[in-house]
């Protein structure tokens, strides 16, 4: 599934050569046709986080003060770890744990 | 568990944008609120949003007008958005304000000489006249200079005490009536956790003001005091504010980070939680029989100070003198500060409050 992940707040420096906007193909998992927000975060655990994992998540989830939108929509009304994700989506991560 | 929730678990994710905003039922809900839960479209946060904290400024009487304000602005995401909303509120509702920038250069290479090209874009978005006072012309130090002599242990302290003053002193020079600083309801909940935890009762007790030092030179106060990060992060994202986000290169900061964490912990359970602890700071009582430090002025440089020296006299005495160590630490009756013994127990008391200040990058 083609995904637009784009990282923000400080996360971005998470991954490699800090780069922001990231056009990715997820594969859904085995037995499953579709992609969720949870599997996503395993994907971009494993794929695309090069240091401190830690910043960006806990448990099974984001780190608590690090914000999800889907299509510019909160993922707090989208259906959280399980809203399931469509071809071409828009995943905003943005992390409000860094100065202000 | 309300039973939409259940309803929610048991259909297919809500697709986003299938939920209508609580506010005008029109638009598509974009956001939830942590204050309410409300769950609403990008135009009604807004308004709601900027509407809480025109409200805050008019209950709490923050500004007269004719005030010249200072924003103190470090280019992250709360300043910015400060400086944006307060500039818009101004002049919607006609505060009468003379809004100033005014940023703080600590000499940190690779974060804030970034920070602040962030603050001088603001100031051409913005129409918002600036000024940065750095450590290195108000101390002869800068940050990178000081790390290089004490190392990374206690830097932070350095760095707080020297900032707090540095503000001061940056607002004198603007001439402004009040400094505003964009400290939101997540950081005040945290400072008051922070005071519980070390029992600095002073700082408890006048965490929670939204004004503060007014019977000092120029005022402070916080006009997102009942804001939650969120809101401010969500609203900096929608408005495509510039803003900038990268950790300060000398701030481990742990304890503090932990409190953090146990609030945004916190707040995922139950987001009223922050509001609460906020309440709850502003609730406590000090007892008549603790003893609180008095003001008085610093006998150097005539800054605010509970001791003959302020606490950024002391500490850059010690630089200067290549005892870095000087004025850090719990050690009573530091050598050299001064030599009143009948003071001792009473200043050590003092010396610890004043060293447990707000550090990093929360000050700002």
């Amino acid at each position: 599934m083609h995904l637009t992940l784009e990282f923000g707040g400080g996360l971005e420096l998470l991954l490699e050569k800090s780069t922001k906007v990231h056009k990715v193909d997820v594969p859904p998992k085995d037995g499953e046709g579709k992609v969720t927000v949870s599997g996503l975060l395993s994907w971009v655990k494993s794929n695309l986080i090069k240091e401190r994992p830690e910043m960006f998540l806990k448990g099974d989830s984001v780190r608590p003060g690090v914000l999800v939108l889907i299509n510019d929509c909160d993922w707090e009304i989208c259906g959280g770890l399980d809203a399931e994700l469509e071809e071409k989506d828009v995943v905003i991560f943005i992390s409000t744990l860094h100065g202000g | 568990m309300d039973s939409a929730a259940i309803d929610g678990a048991r259909q297919p994710p809500a697709r986003m944008g299938s939920r209508l905003c609580t506010r005008c039922g029109e638009r598509k809900a974009a956001l939830k609120r942590p204050k309410t839960l409300e769950q609403i479209c990008r135009e009604c946060f807004y308004v709601v949003f900027e509407d809480e904290i025109h409200r805050t400024i008019v209950d709490n009487n923050l500004f007269n007008s004719g005030d010249r304000v200072a924003i103190g602005a470090s280019g992250g995401k709360d300043s910015t958005v400060l400086a944006y909303v307060l500039s818009e509120l101004n002049r919607r509702h006609k505060y009468g304000l003379d809004l100033f920038l005014l940023s703080v250069d600590e000499g940190i290479t690779g974060y804030r000489d970034d920070s602040l090209e962030t603050v001088k874009r603001n100031e051409i978005q913005y129409g918002l006249p600036l000024k940065i006072v750095s450590y290195k012309d108000l101390y002869g130090w800068t940050m990178d200079d000081i790390v290089k002599a004490i190392g990374l242990k206690n830097n932070c302290t350095f760095c707080g005490v020297f900032r707090r003053q540095a503000l001061d002193r940056g607002a004198a020079l603007l001439k402004v009536d009040k400094i505003v600083t964009g400290h939101n309801a997540d950081d005040i909940a945290e400072t008051v956790l922070l005071n519980i935890l070390r029992g600095d009762i002073a700082r408890l007790s006048r965490c929670t003001f939204i004004t503060t030092g007014e019977d000092g030179p120029i005022p402070r106060c916080k006009p997102f005091k009942y804001t939650y990060e969120k809101e401010i992060v969500m609203y900096a994202y929608f408005k495509k504010l510039d803003y900038f986000s990268t950790e300060c290169i000398y701030s481990p900061n742990a304890y503090r980070g932990f409190a953090r964490e146990f609030i945004k912990d916190l707040e995922r359970m139950r987001p009223r939680a922050i509001l609460d602890i906020i309440k709850s700071g502003e609730n406590f009582r000090i007892s008549t029989t603790t003893r609180m430090p008095e003001q008085g002025t610093c006998e150097r440089c005539g800054y605010i100070s509970s001791q003959k020296l302020c606490k950024a006299c002391v500490l850059l005495d010690g630089l200067n003198r290549g005892l870095p160590k000087l004025g850090i630490g719990r050690t009573k009756g530091v050598s050299g500060v001064d030599s009143d013994g009948e003071q001792q127990d009473k200043r050590s008391e003092r010396d610890r409050s004043s060293l447990q200040g707000k550090h990093g990058n929360i000050d700002f």
